[in-house]
């Protein structure tokens, strides 16, 4: 490559209207031995360019592939409710009173009640007198 | 997606993003995290790797706004001290030597490029992106990324010459 055609190159690199493959021309040409002593002092930086992406990434990266715990955990625990809803009893339905009782006993209780309701029905009968005196009460209150 | 299918998208563009990286973060420790980290998100994502038209263009995005972040956070106060891989093995020969050193000079001066030019720098002269490319990764405007470019460029090349100058005397 002529020399004027590099310094050509050089100014418009300046000028950072090069071209990819122009630059690589410029690499190239710095990279060599017989660089003319007035462009030597851009050799640094080309050569700089040209090592610059020599440097490589060595470290190792640890992929593993990411369980997604979420989803595992959601199963389960859909797998432990229905476990729990297949084994669920419910409570015993409520016994009859002839399942725990004799049939004497409850004759004997319903006897017992029956007594019960009479006597109660006796005493609900003598409220009707209240009643009564309640309205000659009004009756006073009124007139007065 | 298997591992391996994965690996195979991912192989070509990881030195990439980690250099990346490593210009914005400077520490290659910091840089092998966030690409690491990168990498792993990617991974998190590979369900939807297949929408993607352009994985490698999606992962340079996320390791440039995933270092940019970096840099915001408190993390990054420290991250100035860490010790910046500058030092390179010695060499016997001295000539060898100071080419070396010439051209860790270039990356000390990129180091100190605000973060855009360094981005646009690196893309560009680094990795050889095109301009549409840049656009896309860096969201700028093309007359953006070349006065960027053109800055950058001549901003190394004056420190360079001032180092070089002040070697000689």
């Amino acid at each position: 490559m002529e020399l004027y055609k590099i310094e050509k190159l050089i100014v418009k690199y300046f000028e950072a209207t090069t071209t990819v493959a122009e630059e690589e021309t410029l690499r190239e040409y710095f990279s060599k031995e017989s660089i003319a002593p007035h462009l030597e002092q851009h050799a640094p930086l080309f050569n700089y360019f040209t090592k610059a992406k020599e440097e490589r990434f060595t470290k190792q990266v640890p992929l593993k592939p990411r369980i997604n715990y979420l989803k595992w955990v959601s199963v389960a625990a859909i797998a432990v409710f229905m476990f729990g809803l297949y084994f669920y009893q419910p409570t015993p339905a409520p016994v009859t009173l002839a399942d725990e009782y004799t049939q004497e006993e409850i004759e004997s209780a319903q006897e017992a009640f029956a007594l019960l309701a009479m006597n109660f029905n006796k005493g609900t009968e003598q409220l009707y007198h209240l009643e009564k005196f309640e309205k000659t009460t009004n009756k006073f209150l009124t007139k007065k | 997606m298997k591992q391996t299918e994965f690996l195979n998208i991912v192989l070509p563009f990881k030195d990439k993003l980690f250099r990346m990286a490593k210009r914005l973060l400077v520490s290659t420790e910091e840089a092998e995290d966030a690409t690491q980290e990168i990498l792993i998100k990617l991974w998190d994502k590979k369900n939807k790797m297949e929408t993607y038209n352009n994985v490698e263009a999606f992962a340079m995005t996320m390791t440039k706004n995933f270092c940019l972040d970096r840099l915001k956070s408190k993390q990054a106060g420290n991250l100035k001290l860490v010790h910046s891989n500058y030092t390179d093995s010695s060499t016997s020969l001295q000539s060898e030597l100071e080419a070396k050193d010439s051209i860790s000079w270039v990356e000390r001066i990129m180091d100190e490029l605000p973060e855009q030019q360094k981005m646009v720098l690196q893309l560009r002269d680094v990795e050889q992106y095109e301009y549409e490319e840049i656009e896309k990764l860096l969201d700028m405007k093309p007359t953006a990324i070349r006065v960027a470019l053109s800055r950058a460029r001549k901003t190394v090349r004056e420190k360079l010459m001032e180092k070089h100058n002040y070697g000689i005397v």
